[in-house]
């Protein structure tokens, strides 16, 4: 057994739980009095608090135990929240993201103990609890012992145990060479999630000072939690009772520790068991986690570095550090799936029948049973590629943080409005659509809203305001990211291009305001006269343009002066599925994404002219260059019978506002494809294939990725 | 146990192909499959020793003309051309196309020999050694040669 294999829920957990602080700390600071909040923040540190001991993440449990005491007294009403005490917080968030981020890289929390957070909480609760704490710390477990006789009576809970023969043989070797054997006891907190994780902590701890020689239950069943909050352990050991017992405590969650030393060796029979003495060394002490006290704390913290290294020793065994990937599935999602698949069974089994028994006549039923399948398949293609969808909600939750910070930096008022966060997108796209949003919203922050006298100046509301929308449009997700500020000057942004020698004064001249705030999304373009950290360096947009099309997404703009500007982004609903249109070129077919397609034209070839050599139509005003994909792909030309109309079909397809015209030479139709990768070894380097699919009748017909062509 | 582990490591199975007069061997721990020719959809703007993709049960597999690979004549298809499927370790998929498939056969260690490389012939990257059989004499392909892209 073996912590690691916890490594991927702690870190999926502990996410959330972070994530939850973060928005209730937001709504405490808002609303300090709420008690909701207080116990929904509680809890969420506590569980951070208890999952961080059970993986052997020391110093990320001290500091939740921290937090965990100051919300302790915040919930007893001693300490007030003001908004100091919420950025403490936060940085104690901060701090406590880095060591997840520590761990997903290395599985290990690395060495930063974040003194100077914890100092600063030690001196809040100081201030706040004065009088409290001279109290509490008579509730110190360590200095527990003396009460132990007293609840010694405890001891019958004990069930008994029925010892095997050479477990017998075991305790009376250990007991002849005078080695103490001891019977420990121990209860599991009930609101502790991973039982067995703990059980393993309390077992290995035991196997540091000596040697199990049984279980109850057996060890087995403890790994596969088939036990319910108390399980027993047998052991021997040269060390004292008192270290063993501490050993054991010192694993977290757990509720109780009950240890007695066993000098006689047991029968058989279980009844004589029942015999070691109370009054023989017993021990027995509650840890009530909740009533620590910051004395508490640091005492424990003394003991860390040994227990520390203990932890250490687990995850760093396992050849797989780093986590894999993994989605969380929500079961409904799961059940509709297993639903389809017995229904594709039954399909299966009917197609089966009718074909044993197919008499002519029968073919009717035959084509029932494959339309039937049809439906099934498509249905369960449909829920498969759900299974990858994630709430976009998972990125958005940062953001209302963020933007509280910033308002602190950039010392501007604003506030930020989310909707569409159910909007769903495919967890590859979720993975990566975090840093670019993130970067618009800083650029909305620090460009685009006005400082307080500006906006009072234009009558506007001091305070900004950003909105983050989300929402589904066709077969791609919307995003936007917009701002009430002062929008994108294009004179000025023009004057900076030509200052920067981005575009030459004859350029200047021809460009569109549309042209000049694509200037934006150039490399290394900023306009920010102050460079600030939150943005300004001049990496910001084109980084987030060249991510969003790596994810066969676009961005665009709208803007006014003097009212704001909005980002939009598009991104595909998933990757692996897109709506295509089926051409044949030559004897080849072509898929061409439909997200790209504008519209199809036939046009007479006489209307083709020449522009610089270059051949163009004019489409209803528009000059659009023309794209012979037959001599792009190097198609060998086939004998067309007479082209007697002498026309061609062309697809228009637009990237951004560019639009460029394919001469194919025929439609096939649209269709559902499924994207699937050339693979490593063909090196396709023009980029103009973007991957291929299998027809119906098994032929393979290639993607052709438009944007490059434009 | 001893005596079959031996065994195994002194003889090689390798599939005989036939590429113009000359014999080719494979080592049969890198075939995975070997179809008929089947359509191969040309992929534009690749190497040009790659003739294409094959759909391959679902699956879409790269076909390298092993001719063209080694600058000899191009291939005439015919009903004895086969698609070999290689599967290197833990890589993917990746078929050549070979002029007929003529037999399996094993050879021990003692029957096969160096091919003495002077660093300059591409070839030698290609292959590495020669297998005895028979009187006859059998080029063995290195396949972690051939299917190297620089």
């Amino acid at each position: 057994m073996d912590v690691s294999q916890y490594l991927e829920i702690f870190i999926d957990e502990t996410t959330e739980h972070l994530q939850d602080l973060s928005q209730h700390l937001l709504i405490l600071e808002e609303e300090p009095e709420n008690a909701d909040t207080i116990n929904e923040i509680f809890r969420a540190a506590h569980s951070l608090k208890g999952m961080a001991g059970t993986m052997g993440f020391k110093r990320m449990q001290h500091l939740t135990h921290m937090m965990e005491n100051v919300f302790s007294e915040i919930r007893n009403g001693k300490v007030a929240v003001n908004s100091d005490l919420v950025d403490i917080l936060f940085s104690c968030l901060e701090a406590l993201e880095d060591y997840l981020a520590t761990i997903q890289q290395t599985s290990d929390e690395g060495t930063e103990d974040n003194e100077d957070i914890i100092k600063r909480l030690n001196s809040f609760l100081d201030g706040g609890t004065a009088p409290k704490k001279a109290e509490k710390p008579a509730q110190k477990p360590e200095e527990k012992p003396a009460d132990a006789p007293k609840d010694a009576t405890n001891q019958n809970v004990k069930q008994n145990i029925k010892f095997e023969e050479f477990e017998i043989n075991a305790i009376k070797d250990a007991l002849d060479k005078q080695i103490n054997v001891y019977r420990i006891d121990v209860k599991v907190d009930e609101s502790c999630v991973l039982k067995a994780a703990r059980a393993f902590l309390v077992f290995k701890a035991i196997e540091e000072l000596g040697e199990v020689i049984k279980s109850d239950p057996s060890a087995q069943d403890i790994e596969d939690e088939k036990f319910d909050f108390e399980f027993c352990v047998i052991c021997v050991s040269a060390e004292s009772i008192d270290k063993v017992t501490k050993a054991v405590e010192n694993v977290s969650e757990i509720k109780e520790v009950k240890s007695s030393q066993i000098t006689e060796v047991p029968k058989e029979q279980p009844e004589e068991q029942a015999q070691e003495t109370p009054a023989e060394a017993v021990t027995e002490k509650k840890e009530e986690k909740k009533a620590e006290t910051t004395a508490v704390a640091t005492a424990k913290t003394e003991k860390a570095p040994a227990k520390a290294d203990a932890g250490k020793k687990a995850p760093a065994k396992p050849g797989k550090a780093v986590v894999s990937r993994s989605v969380r599935v929500d079961i409904e999602k799961l059940d509709v799936l297993i639903n389809l698949v017995s229904e594709l069974i039954i399909a299966k089994n009917g197609l089966v029948s009718a074909s044993n028994s197919s008499d002519g006549y029968n073919s009717q039923a035959f084509n029932e049973q494959i339309e039937y399948l049809e439906r099934v398949t498509t249905n369960l293609h449909e829920s498969v590629m759900k299974v990858r969808m994630m709430p976009i909600e998972t990125v958005t939750q940062k953001y209302p943080k963020m933007i509280r910070d910033l308002t602190k930096k950039l010392n501007k008022q604003m506030k930020l409005y989310i909707t569409g966060e159910d909007t769903e997108l495919d967890r590859t796209v979720i993975d990566e659509i975090g840093d670019p949003l993130m970067h618009l919203l800083r650029n909305s922050a620090d460009h685009g809203l006005e400082s307080e006298e500006v906006r009072i100046a234009r009558g506007k509301d001091p305070v900004g305001n950003i909105y983050l929308n989300a929402y589904q449009d066709g077969n791609s997700v919307v995003i936007e990211v917009k701002d009430d500020g002062n929008g994108i000057d294009v004179e000025k942004v023009r004057d900076k291009a030509l200052e920067k020698g981005t575009i030459t004064p004859e350029q200047a001249e021809v460009m569109t305001d549309k042209d000049i705030i694509d200037l934006l999304f150039r490399p290394s373009f900023s306009t920010a006269k102050v460079v600030s950290d939150v943005s300004g360096r001049g990496v910001g947009l084109d980084v987030v343009k060249t991510k969003i099309e790596a994810l066969g997404g676009n961005i665009d703009v709208e803007t006014k002066l003097t009212e704001g500007s909005c980002f939009r982004v598009r991104l595909p609903l998933t990757l692996a599925i897109i709506q295509a249109l089926m051409v044949e070129l030559g004897n080849e077919k072509y898929a061409i994404s439909l997200d790209t397609i504008q519209t199809i034209e036939d046009i007479s070839a006489d209307d083709i002219k020449y522009v610089q050599s270059k051949e163009v139509i004019n489409l209803r005003g528009t000059v659009i260059p023309i794209i012979r994909l037959d001599s792009i792909l190097d198609i060998e030309p086939v004998e067309k019978e007479d082209d007697e109309d002498n026309n061609l079909t062309v697809i228009i397809i637009s990237k951004g506002d560019k639009l460029a015209g394919l001469v194919v030479d025929r439609l096939i139709g649209q269709q559902e494809i499924v994207i699937k990768s050339l693979g490593k070894y063909i090196n396709n380097n023009s980029k103009v294939i973007s991957g291929a699919t299998i027809l119906g009748d098994g032929e393979v017909a290639l993607i052709l990725d438009a944007n490059t062509l434009v | 146990m001893d005596e079959t582990n031996k065994l195994e490591t002194l003889t090689n199975q390798y599939i005989v192909v036939n590429l113009g007069s000359e014999q080719y061997g494979i080592d049969i721990k890198y075939i995975d499959n070997i179809v008929r020719l089947q359509k191969i959809t040309r992929v534009p703007k690749v190497q040009s020793f790659f003739k294409g993709v094959i759909n391959l049960r679902g699956e879409i597999v790269p076909v390298m003309s092993i001719r063209k690979r080694f600058d000899l004549e191009d291939d005439v298809y015919t009903d004895k051309t086969r698609i070999i499927v290689i599967k290197p370790d833990q890589q993917e998929k990746i078929a050549i196309l070979v002029d007929s498939v003529k037999e399996v056969v094993s050879l021990e260690e003692d029957d096969i020999e160096k091919v003495h490389s002077d660093g300059k012939d591409e070839m030698n990257k290609y292959i590495t050694s020669v297998g005895k059989n028979q009187g006859g004499l059998i080029s063995l392909l290195n396949i972690n040669g051939i299917i190297e892209m620089q």
